[in-house]
């Protein structure tokens, strides 16, 4: 019954330490049925971004999380399934025939949209990782959703990997133009294009 | 507020009702037009609005409520200054020392007008604590630009900015209680100077004066701006413990320093490949855009006051 209260009271710290900056470059926030991919760096990420939508989108798009970190506590799995509604998934892969992807497509065919980080784990150093080919397979079976590439920028410095204690520097979600699977691309050039597409929204380094 | 204080926000009300005036026949003139220099005139009018609210309230409320508005103050141009400003991993304690302890003691030790302790805490104590703390993770990158640029985020967003609330700790003889118009005749000189120049460079500007550090700012702007803005200064010295050229002339220096922090500001900008620091005031840009000329004017004005006056 507290979590639409934890979830703001969560949002309303992200927005205040961080600023939480959105620039919609490539597309507007409206309600169209979308999976968000961005660079993650920090366990923070998909909060900042899930504050970064508008309220009305928040309640339609649920963050893919690691279902091994997620479940951990429980006051992790409380944060995750209670107030985020996330979908975890099983990087592990126990049990080898599951698919990995179901939860994601689960959700999407109830009309959510979802928030992925295509490479897989955290990423310590500047740039991207190369990309974990979940992402090719969610657009190749649910074509209906926009595939809009977000960049954060700064939130590896707030939280930097092992720290508690955020510090108050100024964050930037940018949203990119979104793609689509093209009939005559492979796995390859797909993943290609995405993390290109992606990179490009990176703020340039001095 | 003494009768002098409510004067003083009437006369900036009155000007500002008349910017606003004339930003709007401006807006009306060009029509359906959008005109993006009427535009931002117009935001820059409504933030100086706000801005001037938010210093009445304060003064309403009294000096501690003036201390800690120029904290936030600090809060946001620290953080505008270090997000610009690169740095590594490594550098997270020094980091959380600058926004958890420099910050905060700064402005304790003005509230408890610790004036011993406030002036040399950040340049000395803290200058030897933040290089130490980055030493400890044993990263030496670009060691001496990182150590560097923290401590230079701390002297001009903290350092600088605190010795406007420090003029509350003076004690002029004959000017008991009303240290807060130094504070309102250090701020209103200073800013109308940088409005002043943005005014008579727009209206008369053609030779660039620093073409490379700061591309808008011109000759024209630089001459009219700083004596008007002097003028002004002078005439205002019946709100300070100065007599009419004391006022003017405090009021030049002033201003002088206040464009050369423009200047320095903005060359560091331009270094880093932005326009604003940040965009936390519509139509101004970031906290440290409107800032940049007091962060220069103000310690050596309390100095000047305390040398000469105290």
């Amino acid at each position: 019954m507290f979590e639409p209260l934890v979830a703001t009271l969560i949002t309303a710290g992200a927005r205040s330490v961080t600023g939480a900056r959105s620039l919609w470059l490539g597309c507007t926030p409206e309600p169209t049925q979308r999976i968000y991919f961005a660079n993650h760096s920090s366990h923070g990420d998909f909060v900042l971004l899930w504050a970064s939508l508008p309220p009305q989108l928040r309640k339609l798009t649920r963050p893919v999380a690691a279902g091994d970190y997620w479940q951990k506590t429980p006051l992790r799995r409380y944060i995750i399934s209670g107030v985020f509604n996330g979908v975890l998934i099983d990087r592990e892969r126990k049990t080898p025939e599951s698919n990995t992807l179901q939860p994601m497509l689960d959700a999407l065919q109830d009309g959510d949209s979802l928030i992925i980080f295509p490479e897989g784990t955290r990423n310590l150093e500047d740039g991207l990782l190369p990309f974990k080919s979940g992402l090719y397979h969610l657009a190749k079976s649910y074509p209906q959703a926009e595939l809009v590439p977000v960049w954060i920028a700064n939130l590896n410095r707030v939280m930097p990997k092992g720290r508690v204690l955020p510090l108050p520097l100024l964050c930037t979600t940018s949203f990119g133009a979104p793609l689509y699977l093209t009939e005559d691309e492979n796995k390859e050039q797909f993943l290609t294009r995405s993390r290109d597409a992606l990179l490009a929204l990176a703020p340039e380094q001095h | 507020m003494d009768r002098q204080t409510q004067l003083l926000f009437m006369g900036i009300g009155a000007i500002l009702l008349l910017a606003s005036l004339i930003g709007f026949i401006l807006k009306r003139r060009s029509g359906d037009q959008p005109n993006p220099v009427v535009d931002n005139l117009n935001a820059r009018i409504n933030a100086w609005w706000v801005m001037v609210l938010v210093i009445g309230i304060a003064f309403w409320l009294g000096y501690s409520a003036v201390i800690v508005l120029f904290y936030a103050v600090s809060f946001y141009a620290l953080r505008e200054f270090l997000t610009l400003t690169p740095t590594r991993r490594s550098d997270y304690p020094a980091l959380v020392a600058a926004f958890y302890l420099a910050l905060p003691l700064q402005y304790i030790l003005i509230a408890c007008n610790w004036y011993g302790l406030f002036s040399i805490f950040i340049p000395v104590y803290v200058f030897l604590l933040l290089p130490i703390l980055a030493s400890l993770g044993g990263d030496s990158t670009h060691f001496l630009e990182r150590a560097s640029k923290v401590q230079w985020g701390l002297m001009i967003a903290v350092f600088c900015v605190s010795h406007v609330p420090a003029l509350l700790t003076l004690e002029i003889p004959g000017y008991e209680g009303r240290n807060l118009l130094l504070i309102a005749y250090l701020v209103i000189v200073v800013q109308l100077s940088d409005v002043l120049q943005y005014v008579c460079g727009k209206l008369f500007g053609k030779r660039k004066i620093a073409p490379n550090l700061s591309p808008s700012k011109t000759v024209e702007g630089f001459v009219g701006g700083i004596a008007l803005a002097s003028l002004i200064g002078g005439a205002l010295w019946w709100i300070t413990p100065f007599n009419v050229w004391q006022s003017a002339l405090i009021a030049l220096l002033i201003n002088l320093l206040g464009f050369a922090g423009g200047i320095v500001m903005s060359a560091i900008k331009r270094d880093r490949g932005v326009k604003d620091w940040g965009h936390m005031i519509e139509g101004h840009g970031g906290m440290l855009d409107r800032l940049d000329s007091v962060c220069f004017a103000a310690p050596i004005f309390f100095h000047l006051v305390r040398y000469w006056w105290t």
